[in-house]
């Protein structure tokens, strides 16, 4: 080959290759975000079916209640608006109280009950998933508009 | 009084820094003797008095002197002495004095370990070294002073987050930092590189052994961090694509692009601008990591910050840093065309390929890292990315970097044919492909994701074996034992890391496949079986701890009715913060971890119990020791230390060839 086709064929090469690799990362996130919901949202059928999300808020005092077999736990996750009763089967994180943060992800069920694969709690004292303080924030916010 | 002394020796730093960054770049640009030479004593000054700062810091916590803000809030009376001492960098302001003290400490290296460097040349790194470092000084004092007084003291201090109560973060952070901020050396190398318009094989080889080292820390520390997470998360996960694992993982995935690029361009003289590109771009990654990590955009353990300045402030550093650098690139990079050619099928192309392959994983990376916080950001909803994203990725990306790794070593520098090369190693790769099938066979999991695995392993340790037989054959005669040693330490670098990377995917591979978890009601008495071990539940008692109450659980473990281990996984609840924490308990082998972590106690008196069986995930580290090892190899070679003598590139191109 001479020089010049050495070179085309390396970079082009070098770009198919390229362009292999990004047209597969953007697909893969395509299919793999997982988006966040509030509880209200939930409430309204505005998060998807049949597909993994997020939802985040507290978990409402005396709401927690354990099943037969001791490891399948029932709790309500609520924005202080609307509360999305949550099942999950496996160990809670250390942090998982009653009153405080949580987000969970899983899928909704046609039962309306929310089946969690992922329990996430805080990782000190001090601090509130972002996320669960962002879906009672939206909630108060909500309210305020309505008493106006 | 102690404190204060800390806080102007802080101060006496930063001027000494800002002499560091200031007059050795002007005596570059005038070539003035005099003013170069002050950047040695101005760098060692700084280290001295960094480290009198955090001798200070350190001696607040050993004295549990609350009257100090930060030791009041990470640290207590009870607290053992070694977490006091490690308490130091339990948070934000403490943490910064340590990467301080570690840009200190790598600047002092330079000025020791580089007398063979031109004047000109040091002065300029030393330069770039001072002014990163007058960046974080500033920060630290304006933003984030560790030695900020509490007035009046606190009786009592708040204590360390219990999560970093344990040995692994004695060792994790200062390892994860020796290898961020040792990029800064590598960047240091590249912008001097660029203000002089030098940058042949020379300047690759004096960047090499720095930037080596520097990734062996990296190495190291990531793989204390997932081995801290593994056992203290008490999930039995060892990698959660978590943003904070992200941050160090992407100057990773650079920092080995770089290596293997800076090797072409001191062997050959190719790739110069790639090469300085990836050592900025390295660099810029251990930024974004630091910014990510403490800024408190992203909610962790590892997120301190709670004042939105600090994070503006990183994110100014992050965007001088990055645009002052690029702007040179721009500038000067034209000039640094040409080197050597070469043919399509060549090393250069194989490393090539690797490098562009790294370059888009990184980069995927920073994707999922980053677009969840752009959107929040932005107000536009939240999402996360989580590990299906990374695994759907990395896979596809990965597996070719295996099979160049491993087909690369084979080809020679500049050109060589295909055929010859694909012929001999042609019954590596149908022995893998077969041993990978025939062994997911064997374990009866026979899924795409398993045998190609297990295939690239094979392929990874097959190869490896050739080499070495390769090498040792072209030294015919002299006893093999003679021909081992004869071996460049250099080349048992390369051979050691890759081999390492095929025992880390051994680990994953089979841990993926071969794990299983059982999370149980247990009582008193109980017995449960998981993957043909017996646990027997022998009760729970109270054991407490320094500065915790615990309950503490007695398993018997045994296999064929044959005893094995007692675990006793436990529960604590530290004192100060009320915090509960989950003690694993691991039964750990060559072959398989058994590992016991204890849930909540319920009403009627039983108690959860998760049981894991994790065969070879051991591997995985042991796999990464063989990677920092063979870095280690790599640095320690001959020719760096024969330095001062030999400079020209065309003695390099020549040995190389």
């Amino acid at each position: 080959m001479k020089p010049r086709s050495k070179r085309l064929v390396l970079v082009g090469g070098g770009v198919a290759l390229l362009v292999a690799a990004v047209a597969l990362v953007l697909n893969a996130f395509q299919q793999n975000l997982v988006f966040f919901h509030t509880p209200t949202e939930v409430a309204a059928g505005k998060a998807p079916s049949g597909k993994t999300f997020r939802i985040g808020g507290l978990v409402e005092v005396g709401s927690i209640q354990r099943e037969a077999d001791g490891i399948t736990v029932r709790f309500a996750v609520t924005d202080t608006a609307r509360t999305i009763p949550v099942a999950y089967r496996g160990t809670l994180p250390d942090l998982f109280k009653e009153g405080k943060g949580a987000v969970v992800q899983g899928r909704l069920e046609s039962d309306g009950t929310f089946r969690a694969t992922e329990v996430l709690a805080k990782h000190d004292e001090n601090y509130m998933p972002p996320e669960a303080a962002h879906a009672v924030e939206q909630a108060h916010k909500a309210g305020a508009t309505v008493k106006q | 009084m102690i404190p204060e002394l800390g806080h102007f020796a802080l101060v006496l730093a930063l001027v000494l820094a800002l002499v560091q960054a200031v007059v050795p770049m002007i005596g570059a640009s005038r070539n003035r003797l005099a003013l170069m030479a002050v950047g040695r004593p101005a760098a060692q000054g700084q280290f001295f008095f960094v480290a009198f700062a955090f001798a200070c810091l350190t001696w607040a916590f050993v004295t549990s002197d609350f009257s100090v803000e930060y030791v009041a809030l990470h640290s207590n009376t009870a607290t053992p002495l070694y977490y006091r001492i490690t308490g130091v960098w339990g948070s934000h302001e403490g943490s910064l004095l340590l990467w301080a003290l570690v840009l200190a400490v790598w600047t002092v290296a330079v000025t020791v370990f580089s007398r063979h460097l031109p004047d000109v040349f040091l002065a300029r790194v030393l330069g770039v070294l001072g002014w990163i470092s007058v960046g974080f000084l500033a920060f630290m004092l304006v933003t984030s002073n560790p030695f900020e007084r509490l007035l009046p003291g606190a009786p009592e201090g708040r204590d360390l987050n219990p999560l970093l109560q344990d040995p692994g973060m004695i060792i994790h952070p200062p390892l994860l930092y020796m290898g961020y901020v040792g990029f800064s050396v590598a960047f240091a190398f590249a912008i001097a590189a660029l203000l002089s318009g030098r940058m042949d094989a020379a300047w690759a080889r004096w960047s090499r052994p720095w930037t080596t080292v520097a990734w062996v820390f990296l190495t190291a520390g990531i793989a204390v961090g997932s081995g801290w997470a593994y056992y203290e998360l008490g999930w039995g996960g060892w990698w959660f694509w978590d943003p904070v694992e992200n941050a160090s993982f992407m100057p990773w995935l650079l920092g080995t692009a770089l290596i293997h690029s800076l090797a072409v361009t001191e062997k050959r003289g190719a790739f110069r601008s790639w090469t300085v590109l990836l050592a900025i771009g390295a660099f810029s990654l251990s930024l974004l990591g630091t910014f990510l990590v403490r800024s408190g955009v992203i909610t962790s353990v590892h997120a301190f910050a709670t004042d939105p300045k600090r994070g503006l402030f990183i994110l100014f550093l992050l965007v001088v840093v990055i645009g002052v650098s690029l702007l040179l690139y721009a500038w000067r990079a034209p000039r640094l065309s040409g080197g050597g050619s070469f043919a399509f099928v060549s090393r250069e192309t194989a490393l090539l390929g690797n490098n562009v392959l790294l370059s888009v994983a990184s980069a995927s990376v920073l994707l999922g890292t980053l677009y969840p916080l752009f959107l929040d950001a932005l107000g536009m909803g939240k999402i996360s990315v989580g590990p299906p994203y990374f695994e759907a990725v990395f896979v596809p990306l990965m597996t070719p970097v295996v099979v160049l790794m491993m087909f690369g070593p084979f080809l020679r520098w500049k050109g060589d044919t295909l055929g010859p090369v694909v012929r001999r190693v042609a019954p590596a790769f149908v022995a893998s492909v077969a041993i990978g099938v025939g062994t997911a066979f064997a374990i009866g999991h026979v899924t795409p994701r398993t045998v190609l695995g297990l295939a690239l392993a094979a392929w990874v340790v097959l190869a490896s074996l050739q080499q070495l037989l390769a090498r040792l054959g072209e030294r015919a005669g002299a006893s093999s034992a003679a021909r081992l040693r004869g071996l460049p330490s250099a080349w048992w670098g390369m051979w050691l890391a890759h081999l390492g990377v095929g025992v880390f995917i051994i680990g994953v591979s089979l841990v993926g496949s071969l794990q299983q978890n059982l999370d149980v009601k247990m009582k008193e008495g109980q017995r449960a079986e998981l993957a043909g071990y017996t646990f027997v539940f022998r009760g729970v008692q109270d054991a407490p701890g320094p500065n915790y109450d615990a309950a503490r659980a007695t398993l018997d473990v045994s296999r064929g009715g044959v005893a094995i281990a007692t675990l006793q996984p436990e529960k604590r609840l530290y004192r100060a913060q009320g915090m509960p924490m989950t003690e694993a308990a691991l039964d750990i082998g060559p072959f398989r971890d058994v590992y016991v972590s204890l849930g909540e106690q319920l009403p009627d008196g039983s108690w959860i119990v998760s049981l894991y069986f994790k065969p070879f995930i051991s591997w995985i580290w042991l796999g990464c020791t063989l990677m920092a090892l063979g870095g280690i190899f790599a640095a320690a070679d001959r020719r760096y230390r024969k330095l001062a003598e030999r400079r020209a590139p065309a003695a390099a191109a020549r040995q190389a060839a």
